[in-house]
């Protein structure tokens, strides 16, 4: 078996294991929080035989190990099970909260990825020249803003003030491509923001690094043009580190945008677990935390496998 | 009701140009001025955005569920109840007709309105009002309004468009209770997770947490009502999210402004404020069953010691009224008009203090989740305290589990309560011996007596003789200092009107009486 493959293949089972013990601390976690879905639907209203009702009928009044391997059970199945809280199937409430973050980050890594590399690349191309300073100025203060406050400052300025966009990311199932992206126009600006500077500033530290090798010295002595070198010579040997630090954006445009989500009031996944954590909804908060993991340990594989493809030593082991 | 609009002449120039315009155009065209003159009244129409808070992913619109402004909101597009209470807070015929309670006030007859149909076609008949609100009693209900209506034995169709209430014990507010937005009426058999309704708007998309989207029932019966062609409920839980789309007119309703920003919000264009007094109210519950609080001259003392004016105008920013240490709100028809309103008084604090004969610091337990501001109003009170020479020490409790670790557990918390439609209502919740949320453990069986006077009692002469009463007993010995009565908020577009100001559940019935006054 070529070692890839037999890499992908540990790396996946270690994955799963991964995910069991997310299951377990998200379980753990859900009943050390006080009250539970009975109290949590039905507020100041809650009467103990009202309470009594619901926690018979969800079965509730059974030990915590009992319904974890019950909920274990299904999801071997490929059950994700029933929410608590409105009884509607697990699949279809995360269903399109799911499709709405890929879409969301996919729009943002779309244009951040491309923007983020190549400003990189400029940046080290032009060191420190007004170009390389500007660049650095620019995205230090974009890291040190949060996003919210990056969010409302664009609606402030892009909706209220100057109405171009729309203040509210509200999409939904059955709108055309074009309204869709009009729609997000503002969270992927928010997000690319955020994200940009990272994968910028860590692309030209990469490609920098690389610069400081005697080959590029000798690159420099035979009198090849700058560009050449930057981009023919350093940059292929700075991918792997590039490579992980764009992955890692892109599991946090999946699973750290909550704030966002609030903000522009989109309806995605981080939303959809912090309701169903508020209301101690035990299998929709499962679901949720399972894909985010999941997300994760797919991604960081993903990361690995290509840092061994775009590096010839590791490819071809001796 | 007060609308607040922004103070500038724009308004009146296009106000006087409109109406110049009307008039030399009639001279020529005299059929204008009639369109002119009908355009002040409602008119049908218009795509209606609300934006509320209050929404969660895992929403039900099983009326049974419902906790929460949103899907509150939601109810009444699709449905009516038996009663709905009108501005001056009085039960007025929703589905019913009218009704009428035997002399003891244990058995109520409802008379069903005929003709009316639910969106699937069926007509409404009395065995669909048995059905609906049976959904709420019982053992296995898990409804919110579950409590409210213990005291029903049996709900019968005794006609085909009449039904009678028994109840175990007199209940002379039966109509108040029939207006709650649980008690929503459906056709008998309807599968409570997707009822059907005799309401304005008939749902046609309900995505939980995110909108719902309602077109105009073109059958509605109740006159005057349902005036937009489609409604969509946004569901916007951050405040500067719902602020900002109205602002872009990307919604033309929205609730719960932040106080501290409402005053800007009314300055800014295009946009009014609604402010509508309320029946919630905020307090400082102490324990009278546990020492220090079992003294009432210390309860005097920290009732005397706070000054209300300025946690209204500081932590409410001016929207709301003083509290006087009774639950009982101001526009209520049992509101006891003739109790000393408490002021700030540092010597009769200090008066109080010395008898009661306390040393050291009374610990004041306060976390944001009492109310928004809690933890601010308890500082200023610390303040206001120590004038009186009395040392209060705030301590900030975590938000999270604070209603179930702290609430009805330490001594002395701050707290919060919505209101209640009826002053009975508030009373029993939280002032009744055995009340479950009886949170200052104030045990009067002298007060329960009075309460059970009242509940029976048809003639309101003397109901508002026993409920005053009531309200002078909490008043002097209870353990609630409630400094304030919070207002209800509210931002519109300015093209948007018809907004009934009733302040018990205000702004539920927003969407059937909304509409767009230029279109």
């Amino acid at each position: 078996m070529h070692p890839i493959v037999a890499l992908i293949a540990r790396r996946l089972a270690l994955g799963v294991l991964s995910l069991w013990a997310v299951s377990l601390l998200i379980f753990a976690g859900t009943e050390i929080l006080p009250g539970d879905v009975a109290e949590a639907m039905l507020g100041q209203s809650a009467t103990p035989e009202a309470v009594a009702a619901i926690r018979r009928e969800l079965g509730l009044d059974r030990p915590a190990w009992e319904r974890y391997l019950d909920w274990l059970a299904g999801m071997l199945r490929g059950d994700l099970g029933t929410s608590y809280a409105n009884r509607m199937p697990v699949v279809a409430l995360v269903g399109d909260r799911l499709a709405n973050t890929l879409f969301l980050a996919s729009v943002a890594a779309a244009v951040a990825v491309p923007l983020a590399i190549l400003l990189g690349i400029v940046a080290v191309r032009w060191r420190e020249t007004p170009v390389d300073r500007l660049l650095s100025a620019m995205t230090l203060s974009a890291i040190s803003m949060p996003e919210f406050f990056v969010g409302y400052a664009l609606i402030f300025l892009f909706a209220v003030t100057w109405p171009l966009a729309s203040p509210i990311a509200a999409v939904h199932p059955g709108m055309a491509l074009p309204d869709r992206l009009a729609a997000v126009a503002l969270p992927v600006v928010t997000l690319a923001f955020v994200t940009v500077a990272h994968m910028m500033r860590m692309t030209r530290a990469a490609i920098l690094n690389v610069m400081e090798s005697p080959y590029i010295e000798t690159a420099e002595l035979k009198g090849l043009a700058r560009t050449r070198i930057v981009l023919r010579h350093a940059l292929p040997n700075a991918l792997s580190p590039i490579i992980n630090v764009v992955v890692i954006n892109l599991a946090y445009l999946v699973v750290g945008v909550v704030v966002v989500e609030v903000v522009f009031v989109y309806p995605g996944l981080g939303q959809l677990m912090v309701d169903a954590v508020a209301k101690r909804d035990v299998p929709l908060v499962q679901a949720c935390g399972m894909i985010f993991a999941a997300t994760y340990v797919l991604l960081n594989l993903t990361a690995d496998v290509l840092a061994i493809l775009t590096n010839p030593r590791l490819r071809h082991p001796r | 009701m007060s609308v607040r609009r922004q103070p500038g002449a724009i308004q009146r120039r296009t106000f006087l140009q409109g109406t110049a315009l009307a008039g030399s155009a009639a001279l020529l065209v005299p059929g204008l001025l009639a369109g002119r003159a009908r355009a002040g009244g409602p008119k049908r129409g218009g795509h209606l955005v609300l934006a509320l808070d209050g929404a969660s992913a895992t929403d039900s619109l099983d009326p049974a569920t419902y906790t929460a402004t949103y899907m509150q909101t939601v109810g009444y597009q699709w449905g009516n109840c038996l009663v709905e209470i009108d501005e001056k807070v009085r039960p007025v015929p929703e589905l019913a007709e009218s009704w009428e309670p035997s002399p003891d006030a244990t058995t109520w007859v409802f008379k069903i309105r005929r003709g009316v149909t639910f969106h699937n076609g069926k007509e409404l008949d009395a065995e669909d009002v048995v059905y609906s609100i049976d959904h709420h009693r019982g053992e296995d209900s898990k409804s919110g309004a579950k409590g409210y209506l213990t005291m029903i034995r049996a709900v019968r169709a005794t006609d085909k468009y009449e039904v009678t209430f028994e109840l175990d014990s007199p209940y002379a507010d039966l109509p108040y209770v029939l207006s709650d937005y649980h008690l929503l009426i459906v056709p008998k058999g309807t599968d409570f997770a997707r009822p059907i309704g005799t309401g304005p708007f008939v749902i046609r998309e309900f995505e939980p947490g995110v909108r719902t989207y309602a077109e105009r029932n073109p059958n509605y019966w109740k006159e005057g009502r349902g005036w937009a062609d489609s409604v969509e409920t946004l569901a916007i839980n951050d405040p500067t999210a719902r602020i900002a789309a109205l602002q872009a007119g990307q919604a033309h309703f929205v609730n719960n402004p932040d106080p501290k920003t409402a005053k800007l919000l009314a300055r800014a264009p295009g946009v009014k404020l609604i402010d509508v007094p309320g029946a919630g109210h905020r307090t400082f519950a102490m324990r009278t069953d546990t020492p220090p609080f079992d003294d009432n001259h210390l309860r005097l003392a920290l009732k005397w010691g706070i000054d209300r004016r300025e946690i209204l105008e500081k932590v409410l920013n001016g929207f709301g009224r003083v509290g006087n240490d009774q639950p009982i709100p101001d526009f209520d028809p049992f509101f006891n008009a003739e109790l000393p309103q408490r002021t700030f008084d540092p010597e009769k604090a200090a008066f109080h203090w010395k008898k009661a004969d306390v040393t050291g610091r009374i610990p004041l337990h306060v976390a944001d989740a009492a109310w928004t501001g809690a933890v601010d109003a308890a500082q200023l009170y610390r303040e206001h305290l120590a004038k009186a020479g009395i040392e209060l020490e705030v301590i900030r409790e975590p938000n999270d589990g604070y209603w179930s670790n702290v609430w009805m557990k330490k001594p002395f918390v701050g707290s919060y309560w919505g209101g209640r439609p009826t002053a009975d209502l508030m009373l029993s919740v939280a002032y009744r011996s055995d009340a479950p949320w009886n949170e200052t453990f104030w045990k009067r069986p002298e007060f329960d007596a009075l309460l059970d006077r009242a509940r029976g009692e048809l003639d309101p002469e003397k109901r508002r003789e026993l409920y005053w009463e009531a309200q002078r007993m909490i008043w002097q010995e209870g353990g609630e200092v409630i400094p304030v009565f919070n207002n209800h908020l509210y931002g519109a577009r300015d093209d948007i009107d018809g907004f009934v100001a009733v302040p018990v559940l205000t702004g539920l019935r927003a969407a059937e009486q909304l509409y767009f006054t230029d279109l």
